[in-house]
Parts: C-alpha cells; structure tokens; sequence
C-alpha cells in the first residue's frame, strides 16, 4: 500500500502564540484508509486537519516544525490551490463553508469545479449525480442561506466531493445532523472510501466510529497519545484515562466487567454485546 | 414563575412557506422539555415563536400573561432567552465577559447583580477562564458555551437551547448536564432542542416530537422512544442504550445504562 499522508515529528504553534498546538505528531495513513482522529475539544483535531490541508501553515503562517508529507510531496512544496485539489476539506461549521456568492444549492455546488475550469456541460452531470447522492436534490433552488443547519451541512459536503478529490478531511460533518441524516453521510463516506478516497474525519459519535472507520488517531493536549484500529484502540486500558466518550456498548460492556462479569471479549459495536456477555439462547432480532 | 402556553399556533413565511401547522404545547414553572425530530421539522421556528423573534399567522403565543403579539422582542427576550443554534449569529463582543456581561448590563440590573450573574452564568458554563480572550478565538463548543451564559446571565425565567449538544464532546455534555439541575434547582424552565438522543434520555422525561412542521407527540421518553409508530414517522432513532435492550430482547422501558446493566446482571443471576 501506498503512503498517502506522513507526519513526522510535526509540531506547530499559531503566530502570537506561545504554546504549540501540536506536539510532535507522527503517523502515516495509508491510500483508500478510513481515519477517525477522536480526542476532546481543544485537544488539537481541527489543526491537525489544517495541517494535512496546508492551510497551516500556508494561510494561518505560524511556526511549523517537522515534516508534513501529501501524497510523496512535502506540503512547502504545494501551492495551496494545488492541494486544495488533492485535498477536499468540509468545515466543521456549515455555516461558514458556504460561499456566499451563489444564490442557490445547485451552483454552490457548482461552484468549486467552475474554478478548477471543468467544462460546464461535464460540471452540470456532476452536480447532479451529488445532489442525488446526497439526498438534497429538493433544495437545488433553494439559496444556501435560508437552509437549516443540517441542510447547509448536506451541502456543504456535496461541494467537495464534487470536486472528486483523492483525500478527504471532514471536521464534524453531522453536528448539526438528526441520527437518520448522520447514518446518511456515514453512508456517503462509505461510498467514498468504497471509490478510493483516503479519509480523515473528525467526530465525537463514537458509536459510528467504531462502525465505520478502520483506524483511530486520539489527540489530547496537541499530542497524538494513541493510534491504530478502531477495537485495539477502544480494548486499550489507556483509552480511559483521556477522558473520552467510549461506544456506548463498550462503556456498558466495561462497567459491567467492573462488577465481576467476564466478557469474551470487548464489544464496540451493539449487535456484539449478546455474544461478548456469552448470552446464549437469546434471541437476536435484525 | 412563568408559565408558556401555545394555542393552534401556526406559522408561515412571507412568501408563504409554511414552516409550523397547528402547535398546541404548554410548559409549566420549572419544567424541563426536550423537543426532537429531523431537520427541517420545525423545531427551530417552534422555539423562536416562544421567545417572539416571530409573531404566530395564526393561534396565540402566551408568556405568562403577555400575548407576544402585543409585545416586541426585546420585551419578551426578557421573559424568555433564546440561545441561538449558531453561536456565531449570537456573538458580537471582542470578549467573552462583555458578551456574558451584555445582557445583565441591558436589562438595567444593579452593577452588583451584573456582577454576580455574569460570574454565575460563566462558572456554570465551565468558561471563566476563557475571561478576556477573544470569542472567536475559542473552539466553536466552547464558542457555544459563551452564548449560553450570555443568556443565562440574563436570569429569565424561561430558557431555550437550540442544539447545544451540537460538537460538544464528553466533559462538554457532563457541563450540559449539571446545568440543567443547577436551572432546575432555580425553577427555570428549560426548553432544550437536540438530535442526541443518549442525551436526552439521560436528562429529559418529558420529549416533544416534531416531524414535517407538526406536532407527533408530547409524551415521557419510555412512551417516545419505545413507540415504533411515532419513530417511524418522524424517522427518529432511540438512544443506543434502547437499541441493545431490543437486541438482547428485554421487555419495554430500558432507557438508561444503569437499568440495563442492573436487566443484564439479574438475567445472567
């Protein structure tokens, strides 16, 4: 497999500021990986997804210490409008991604491929292939300033993966989501990462985590204090310490274990709790 | 003591879209509501007919004993806060206690009591260290945080959070929560709109649900949540603890972690 990010002993502090956000972080993602960069507020996530998009330090400038490597390419090396192609980054909050110069959804969508020069006949195919996959086709003449907040973030999304980029950096795509519209985008995720997108998402609903991501990066206090796949992550002891929600099931499953129950094994997913409490003769519904 | 009472409200907007048919809610002294359903089902436009920031097309909105239609909002804001989903519509100072202090300050309270409110509403919200920094500044949970002192120190009797869960991470919903039984305690009414439903099982008996601009139903959480007529309808998920309840096949009404340890630990007995 191909390396598709590497952080090397990165560490970076914001201009004025005295205090690095980041303390010497190291990892490499793999090509078409799903990551999962879980850590409390504060704790240096939506940095690092600067960091992996450029804009720190292109734009924010800052002191940036280590090697920052995209796609074989240390990021100095990148103009930023460059890696803005290779790197689809959706905001944490919807409503500042959106433009604000479209006066509605289908050319806000429209509009990063517009400035990548696409020809319009080929832009009009793939706004309308997104807008169908992700379920906003209705709002196609509505302006994206009179959407609710969990519409703008629907859109928000369709404008990147739009753009078809190889990497995708998503901070906290379905805050402002209801539990059908975030098991949507979760979905919508899949489907990219079924294309062969190397994904970085920020989130704190762990449940959907421990669904679908393959590997988990914890950050607390600008360091990265644990990383690897999903359940060894979630299994190890130290995970407790930071002070971060577990899966539901696995807060469940570890209590229990306090009170003296043995469990087969640690369960992060609901369907494995009967099988992990050895509940045999129970009756599994769909 | 305030009491809120909606009679068939409805709303539309000038051009005609309708975003609320026919609301009939009542919520009493100190009482504390949760109102789910999906986006765009009218939870929003609900809640700012509540506090006056819209005046109802049909029906009555009544805050105690003031119609909203006979006040402006800068009268009933004082009877009921409203915390904005967006901080960053909310927000105008260059830090966070003018922000908090704002209000308070507005509402013509002696320094004093400004003085104390504002160091209550930011010690409640776990943001008194974040003083004098700049609210924009701060990450966009703590950002949320600001907003809401900003209106608890505003000491109304009625308070609306329109999805402050929304980002928040752990320690950030433990703050949540120990706020609402600090409001609780001061019998503020506390009107509480989310999409995490763990969350509200955890804090919330009474649950409103909404699904396309109506009313499904106003019921206690084990009568919302294990009801697969009204989840269908208004495409609601039950928090994760239900989910494994049904999974491992216990009878009706598991909501919180505890009960379902304490149905697991008597079942293995």
């Amino acid at each position: 497999m191909t390396v598709m990010i590497d952080l090397k002993n990165v560490s970076y502090r914001y201009p004025v500021s005295d205090d690095f956000v980041l303390k010497n972080v190291s990892f490499s993602i793999e090509k078409g990986k799903f990551t999962a960069i879980i850590g409390n507020n504060g704790s240096g996530k939506t940095t690092l997804c600067n960091t992996i998009r450029g804009f720190v330090p292109h734009f924010y400038k800052g002191d940036l210490e280590g090697d920052v490597i995209v796609d074989q390419t240390k990021i100095l090396d990148y103009q930023l409008g460059q890696l803005g192609e290779k790197v689809g980054y959706v905001f944490q909050n919807p409503f500042i991604q959106v433009s604000g110069v479209k006066d509605n959804v289908f050319e806000e969508v429209a509009y990063g491929l517009e400035n990548l020069g696409v020809p319009v006949e080929e832009i009009i195919v793939r706004v309308e292939e997104i807008l169908k996959l992700v379920k906003i086709e209705h709002l196609r003449e509505k302006n994206p300033f009179e959407l609710s907040g969990g519409q703008r973030q629907r859109v928000a999304l369709a404008s990147i993966i739009v753009m078809d980029p190889e990497i995708l950096v998503i901070d906290e795509p379905t805050s402002q989501l209801d539990p059908v519209g975030t098991e949507q985008i979760f979905d919508i995720i899949r489907l990219m990462k079924e294309r062969g997108k190397t994904i970085i998402l920020v989130e704190h609903k762990m449940d959907l985590i421990a669904e679908y991501a393959d590997d988990l990066l914890v950050m607390h206090e600008g360091e990265l204090v644990m990383q690897g796949p999903v359940r060894e992550v979630f299994a190890n002891p130290e995970f407790e310490k930071y002070q971060i929600q577990y899966p539901h099931v696995t807060e469940i499953a570890l209590q229990l274990q306090k009170m003296g129950t043995p469990l087969a094994f640690l369960p992060i997913r609901d369907e494995e709790l009967a099988e992990a409490l050895n509940m045999t003769g129970v009756k599994i519904h769909d | 003591m305030t009491e809120l009472h909606l009679n068939n409200v409805s709303f539309s907007y000038p051009d005609g879209t309708k975003a609320l048919e026919n609301l009939t809610l009542s919520i009493v002294t100190g009482e504390r509501v949760a109102i789910v359903g999906q986006n765009g089902a009218g939870k929003t436009t609900a809640v700012k007919l509540m506090n006056g920031l819209l005046k109802p097309t049909e029906g009555t909105v009544l805050i105690g004993d003031w119609d909203t239609k006979d006040y402006t909002t800068a009268q009933t804001s004082r009877k009921v806060g409203y915390v904005f989903q967006n901080p960053d519509d909310q927000i105008f100072h260059n830090d966070v206690e003018s922000e908090v202090r704002f209000g308070p300050k507005n509402m013509g309270f002696d320094p004093e009591r400004v003085d104390e409110l504002t160091d209550w509403a930011m010690k409640l919200c776990g943001i008194s260290e974040f003083a004098d920094e700049n609210p924009y500044n701060l990450p966009y949970s703590v950002r949320k945080f600001v907003t809401i002192a900003s209106v608890l120190a505003m000491d109304s009797d009625i308070i609306i959070l329109d999805e402050p869960t929304a980002g928040q991470d752990k320690i950030g919903l433990q703050v949540l929560g120990n706020l609402l039984q600090v409001l609780e305690e001061k019998q503020k009414s506390v009107i509480t709109i989310t999409h995490d439903m763990e969350f509200v099982s955890d804090y919330f008996t009474r649950i409103v649900v909404m699904a396309n601009r109506q009313l499904v139903v106003d019921d206690h959480a084990q009568n919302v949540f294990y009801n697969t007529e009204v989840l269908e309808k208004s495409m609601l998920k039950p928090p994760a603890v239900a989910q494994m309840a049904k999974l491992l096949d216990f009878p009706f009404g598991i909501l919180s972690k505890d009960q379902l340890i304490k149905a697991i630990l008597t079942r293995r007995s």
